[in-house]
């Protein structure tokens, strides 16, 4: 197989507050191959966004990395001074944010934001890159791109903002896309066209596309493979059509059950009791104890770690080898 | 934008007409004008031709209307006290007052601005802290005691600096400056710093607290997830975005510190309008005090008026706002 292009070893993100040490990713794993687009998916606060943030060097103190490693077509940059990996982000890593009304500087032309980055990462003199520019803004589907270069960022809609997004994120032809919750702020009828975008993109471009989000819809209609993450550990991982159609963890299958079906059975959606755990008490064995409808004794005292299970892993017991279930 | 600037003006010439009230109905109000002029024996008829030919026999509507036309071209009377034209009084004031709070409100700029950025950007440093700490002390120290303090050290025990006055001044044609000559140029700066420590230390924290406050939206995260420089995103993106509240506020200040000059004005006798008020406050010299007002509240409108044209060249959106309601 081919050499990954985000390969993330047993990842742990941890905040150092006046009080304790909160653990917000707790050994977190997983490849993104070229031209592959990874769904992350889970509940506000099990560490989608912080896993995005770490891998693009972007956690601040209090926060840090405490541990694993993240590699980069195999150049390992979890650790590299800060301006490495400024040099590194936006250029080989490209970042999409949730909310496109505050991304962009509102005293700044969207041409000159796009220009300035396109100048900090490559070679190309001031009227290059304002061509670059425009022909970035065109294959992101502004229309009229040699006039609306010099708008202002109040002067477009949100879905277009997201747009204008996405070109900066693409502008040094990154080989990764982190997109932090790209739809999330948007109009439904916009977020499919986001979505199709930074789709075609991948596509276009052979790049490895890591997508956060909560929407499940987004997951099943984008992906290729899918991350349910729980708590700050993934709890399930593997192809995308396998893990909606036959999800194997508890609280997977409780995500899946939420997805709402056009056939439209007049049935209730499966909920899941609970909530997640705050950071500062997270139980004891698998996180997810409190809440599973299938809890024995052992997910009270052990964590699962993620084993494979077919073409998906898993990181829960009832899917444990048999010689350590028997133990 | 032409038709926002215009109906800006006009709202300060109203203002302007306001103010002219209130400093007509000084001159009714701050006792009879006539007897302050005039020493005990002078007989009653030499007061009549006095109070006709100051024309304060006329009705006051008609007084309000003199006084209005006149004021209009800068002309506010002659003086009590000193039996010449206010106008060429203040004229002759003037360049000492600006020249002062000019130099006072740039010092307040440009070290407010960079104390302001340095103490956002190394929030954790002893020299943030430090200026924390001073900047308590700027502001809530009164100016006259500052005033005398500074007099007190460098000019008294240190004997570095004049304690009073000017200095030497050259003459531009009307206007004198003391920038040219050295001891002018030394006259200056306790007064300025005076003067200007008030604001800088306003500018500092403004400055600092709406850094913070901008390093922390997502512009800023995006520009990082860029990968711009540091540099660039401190002092273009960041600093660019603290401006636009900053701009209001040293605007307004400005007027502010030239109606406060009266204080610093009094503690080094510096030769300028502020003096000059004092001085005619304690002689009841009436047509000073009016002239003065009206000087001081043209300068605060203008101020205004400026910063509101300011405000949108530095920002995109309110162009937008203002041309969309013209």
């Amino acid at each position: 197989m081919t050499q990954p292009v985000l390969s993330v070893r047993d990842l742990e993100v941890e905040f150092v507050t006046r009080r304790a040490v909160l653990h917000a990713i707790n050994g977190v794993s997983f490849d993104i191959a070229k031209g592959e687009v990874l769904g992350v998916v889970g509940e506000s606060g099990a560490g989608k966004s912080v896993t995005g943030l770490a891998v693009i060097g972007l956690i601040d103190p209090p926060g840090r990395i405490s541990a694993g490693q993240i590699e980069l077509s195999g150049m390992r940059i979890d650790h590299l001074p800060p301006e490495e990996i400024r040099r590194i982000r936006g250029k080989r890593i490209g970042m999409i944010f949730q909310d496109p009304l505050t991304s962009l500087n509102p005293l700044y032309r969207i041409g000159d934001q796009i220009i300035e980055t396109i100048r900090t990462h490559t070679n190309l003199g001031e009227s290059a890159a304002r061509k670059r520019a425009i022909d970035l803004l065109a294959e992101v589907g502004i229309p009229a791109p040699e006039k609306r270069i010099d708008g202002y960022p109040h002067e477009f809609s949100g879905g277009m903002r997201q747009r204008v997004v996405i070109a900066l994120a693409i502008c040094a032809e990154p080989e990764l896309i982190i997109a932090d919750e790209p739809t999330t702020a948007l109009d439904v009828s916009v977020q499919a066209q986001i979505i199709a975008l930074i789709k075609r993109l991948g596509r276009d471009h052979g790049t490895a596309v890591m997508l956060v989000t909560h929407d499940m819809g987004v997951i099943a209609e984008t992906c290729d493979r899918v991350a349910v993450m729980y708590s700050g550990r993934i709890a399930e991982i593997g192809p995308v059509q396998d893990v909606v159609r036959n999800p194997l963890h508890p609280y997977a299958k409780g995500l899946m059950g939420a997805i709402p079906t056009l056939a439209g059975e007049d049935k209730r959606l499966v909920q899941i009791p609970g909530s997640m755990p705050r950071l500062s008490a997270i139980p004891p064995g698998c996180p997810f104890n409190p809440r599973c409808a299938f809890v024995f004794d052992r997910c009270r005292v052990e964590r699962p770690e993620p084993v494979k299970h077919g073409t998906q892993a898993v990181a829960c017991h009832l899917f444990a080898p048999a010689t350590e279930s028997a133990a | 934008m032409l038709a926002f600037t215009l109906r800006r003006a006009l709202q300060a010439i109203g203002v302007m007409i306001a103010v002219g009230v209130i400093s007509f109905a000084m001159f009714r109000f701050a006792g009879d004008p006539v007897s302050q002029i005039v020493s005990i024996d002078t007989s009653a008829a030499e007061r009549a031709s006095i109070r006709q030919s100051l024309g304060l026999d006329d009705p006051v509507l008609v007084q309000f209307g003199r006084y209005f036309i006149n004021a209009a071209q800068f002309k506010f009377g002659v003086s009590y006290q000193f039996r010449l034209p206010v106008a060429d009084l203040l004229k002759e004031r003037l360049p000492a007052t600006l020249e002062l709070a000019v130099c006072a409100t740039i010092l307040a700029m440009v070290f407010g601005i960079l104390m302001g950025v340095y103490s956002a950007l190394r929030r954790d440093t002893v020299l943030a802290k430090l200026f924390q700490a001073v900047s308590l002390v700027g502001i809530s120290l009164p100016t006259f005691l500052i005033g005398i303090l500074l007099i007190y050290l460098f000019a008294v025990t240190l004997g570095w600096l004049p304690s009073f006055g000017r200095g030497q001044v050259v003459k531009l044609g009307w206007w004198t400056t003391g920038l040219l000559t050295l001891s002018g140029l030394k006259a200056l700066i306790l007064p300025s710093i005076t003067l200007g420590l008030f604001q800088m230390t306003l500018i500092m924290r403004l400055v600092r607290a709406e850094m913070l406050e901008v390093l922390r939206t997502d512009y800023i995260r995006f520009a990082r997830a860029r990968g711009l420089t540091t540099r660039a995103i401190h002092f273009g993106h960041a600093l660019k975005n603290t401006l636009v509240p900053v701009i209001t506020v040293a605007g307004l200040q400005f007027g502010s510190v030239i109606a406060f000059s009266i204080i610093t004005e009094t503690v080094f006798q510096w030769p300028g309008m502020g003096l000059l008020f004092v001085q005619a406050v304690q002689n009841v010299d009436i047509p000073i005090m009016a002239a003065y007002l009206l000087m001081v509240s043209l300068i605060f409108v203008t101020i205004n008026l400026v910063v509101d044209i300011l405000y949108t060249v530095v920002d995109p959106r309110l162009r937008a706002t203002v041309s969309r309601a013209s």
